[in-house]
């Protein structure tokens, strides 16, 4: 609780920002995010676009996995589906950019209700392992079929606002970035509606949840499909980025690395894909830089992998057993003696 | 048709199915005693064919003393994850503890990576390698003996589970662990008996795979055909990891065999989805019935 926010309404105890300082503070975030591309280099760019699509994908599997306590193995699957289905548009047709980017979302979303309902109907971690078996299926379609080039991929042409080619990380930041904030701030508003509170209630308790009214089949497939529509918009962000698809764009690892995100950044909050997103993103780069530093020769670049793989692996373990809540939870507990100042409790 | 080559591959399938029990006997066991999903299966096969490879290739051990001392190792590894990394977790809903064994595979894979490179790697020949002739039919030796090993090691599985006190053990916390406790049964060290036990067998069945398929850190994929295994037998059910080990192992082969190599996983996961449809507890399992 922040000190002097005295609420007066029910409106506005509800709303997403709720004081003034959080006000502010978000119009400083917007400013430095218009700011960012005309002071920032191509590099920066580069990894802001890629942390901005990582943040729409983890928030995605937040919705089903930190929200409704479902587990999918298959969010880079997904975000593949809307990645091609966007590379074949943006080749075919020439439609619209952001009408990609709903379709390719759309046909993700349809892949995710077709694995969702054999393993929905059951409780447990079937869905964890349909959507590993969903990921292979897709893997070999994208291997196989007419449409998808096969194992060479797709070349992506620029994605095109108002004639003008997004085609360099400066312009493309323009799309991706805005994009992620709208579905950032869709996910945030939907845990205060109906649906949102449903998918709490049945991760929190499904047989409660059942005899509340929820019907919890229902309700996991619209949790699945939201998850995967975000997926597939992230995916057509992703083809849109680097302008190539092929099959092995989107392997196990990289959903294994979502799952991570949310882990580490804290399951169950807007703030922990974010951070989440944000942090693994950037820990293969420190880690290059790391390794760069201890000058082990020219092997080092090679080590960067495997120990990528592992301390991926390690953060996954780590934060379950010691932080279970994640980075959200430790920036709450600063924000807390921030809020509480003066004061201790 | 030619029923020969039926045979063959009906055969060939039945013998790689084998090692898919053996490796979903690996997994129903650590199921069973601590109802952790262990997605990390595969890259624990994975562990025991590398350490097998270390010390046979790497050490020049002789193969008499390196399969022993890999399967020796490899169930240390499995009682150390225990105690390190699911022990802290008991109690903790499912989805952490199996996403705690989604952290230990990345682990596993990159430390492989990283010893032993990216590489693919051949192990040492160390079976028979007169072919086997049935018939008109072939068996390759490898695949034949791999068989065998998996078939004596069940067995001798199945009896200890019977008969020895550790086997009693493991069986009473899996259906009753309050039970368990009252009756004077240390449940914390059943728990870490089935991983090392689970451990100790993935070992196994990693030295036959990586022997007949050569290693690399890939070799985890072989664990995906086992978690779908262990679905179509049913999760808790030994009987199940056995004969779905079976089922799959011929499904994949007779689809291989007729489609070509790149149908084998996608038939094994349309398998499973045809499972999840009419029978999501598997062949034998379980149905939860839920209390309140």
């Amino acid at each position: 609780m922040r000190i002097g926010t005295a609420k007066q309404t029910y409106a506005a105890d509800q709303a997403l920002f709720d004081s003034v300082t959080q006000r502010a503070w978000v119009g400083v975030l917007v400013l430095a995010l218009i700011a960012f591309p005309f002071v920032a280099d191509g590099y920066w760019l580069y990894l802001a676009c890629l942390v901005a699509i990582n943040i729409a994908s983890a928030t995605g599997l937040n919705i089903l996995t930190g929200y409704t306590g479902l587990v999918s193995l298959g969010q880079a699957a997904f975000m593949g589906i809307g990645a091609y289905t966007v590379a074949v548009l943006e080749q075919r047709l020439g439609t619209p950019a952001i009408l990609n980017l709903l379709i390719g979302g759309t046909v993700a979303m349809l892949g995710g209700v077709l694995v969702g309902i054999p393993s929905l109907r059951v409780k447990g971690l079937y869905l964890a392992i349909a959507t590993i078996a969903a990921s292979f299926i897709v893997h070999f379609l994208f291997a196989n079929l007419g449409v998808t080039g096969g194992t060479s991929g797709l070349s992506v042409p620029p994605a095109k606002i108002f004639g003008l080619a997004l085609d360099t990380s400066f312009r493309i930041y323009w799309l991706v970035v805005p994009v992620t904030a709208l579905m950032l701030l869709g996910a945030a508003n939907l845990f205060r509606t109906r649906i949102g509170r449903a998918f709490i209630a049945i991760r929190d308790r499904d047989i409660s949840a059942e005899v509340l009214g929820i019907p919890l089949l229902r309700y996991k497939l619209l949790s699945f499909a939201l998850s995967s529509f975000y997926a597939g918009v992230a995916g057509g962000l992703w083809a849109y980025f680097f302008r190539v698809v092929t099959p092995e764009s989107f392997p196990l690892q990289m959903s294994i690395f979502f799952l991570a995100a949310i882990i580490v950044g804290g399951m169950g909050t807007i703030l922990g894909a974010i951070l989440g997103a944000t942090f693994m993103t950037m820990v293969p780069e420190f880690l290059k830089l790391v390794v760069g530093w201890t000058s082990l020769g020219a092997d080092s670049l090679q080590l960067v992998a495997p120990i990528r793989i592992i301390v991926f692996g390690v953060l996954i373990v780590g934060f379950l057993v010691f932080e279970p809540h994640g980075l959200a939870e430790m920036w709450r507990r600063v924000r807390r003696f921030f809020h509480l100042w003066p004061f201790k409790h | 048709m030619d029923i020969w080559f039926l045979i063959e591959i009906t055969l060939a399938g039945l013998a790689g199915g084998g090692l898919y029990a053996l490796a979903a006997l690996a997994f129903v066991i650590v199921y069973k005693a601590t109802r952790v999903v262990n997605l990390a299966i595969g890259e624990m096969l994975m562990i025991g064919a590398y350490t097998f490879f270390g010390l046979s290739t790497g050490l020049s051990w002789p193969v008499w003393l390196a399969i022993p001392g890999a399967v020796i190792a490899s169930a240390l590894i499995g009682g150390l994850i225990e105690r390190i990394a699911i022990r802290p977790m008991l109690g903790e809903p499912p989805i952490s503890v199996f996403m705690v064994t989604v952290g230990l595979s990345s682990i596993l894979v990159g430390v492989v990576e990283l010893a032993w490179g990216a590489d693919t790697h051949r192990l040492i020949e160390f079976m028979p390698r007169d072919p086997i002739v049935l018939g008109e039919a072939f068996i390759a030796p490898k695949v034949f003996y791999g068989f065998l090993t998996a078939l004596a090691l069940t067995l001798a599985v199945l009896l200890l589970f019977r008969f020895w006190r550790g086997g009693v053990a493991l069986r009473a916390t899996a259906s009753d662990q309050g039970a368990a406790y009252a009756m004077g049964i240390a449940v914390p060290r059943v728990f870490s008996l089935s991983w090392v036990a689970g451990a100790a067998i993935a070992a196994v069945a990693g030295i036959v795979v990586g022997s007949i398929g050569g290693l690399s850190p890939t070799m985890g994929i072989f664990g995906l055909s086992v978690l779908v295994v262990v679905i179509v037998g049913g999760l808790d059910s030994i009987a199940g990891a056995l004969v779905g080990g079976l089922l799959i192992g011929v499904v994949e082969a007779l689809a291989g065999g007729y489609l070509g190599g790149e149908y084998k996983l996608l038939t094994t996961f349309v398998v499973l989805v045809v499972v999840l449809m009419v029978r999501p507890y598997g062949l034998f399992g379980t149905r939860d019935i839920e209390r309140l």
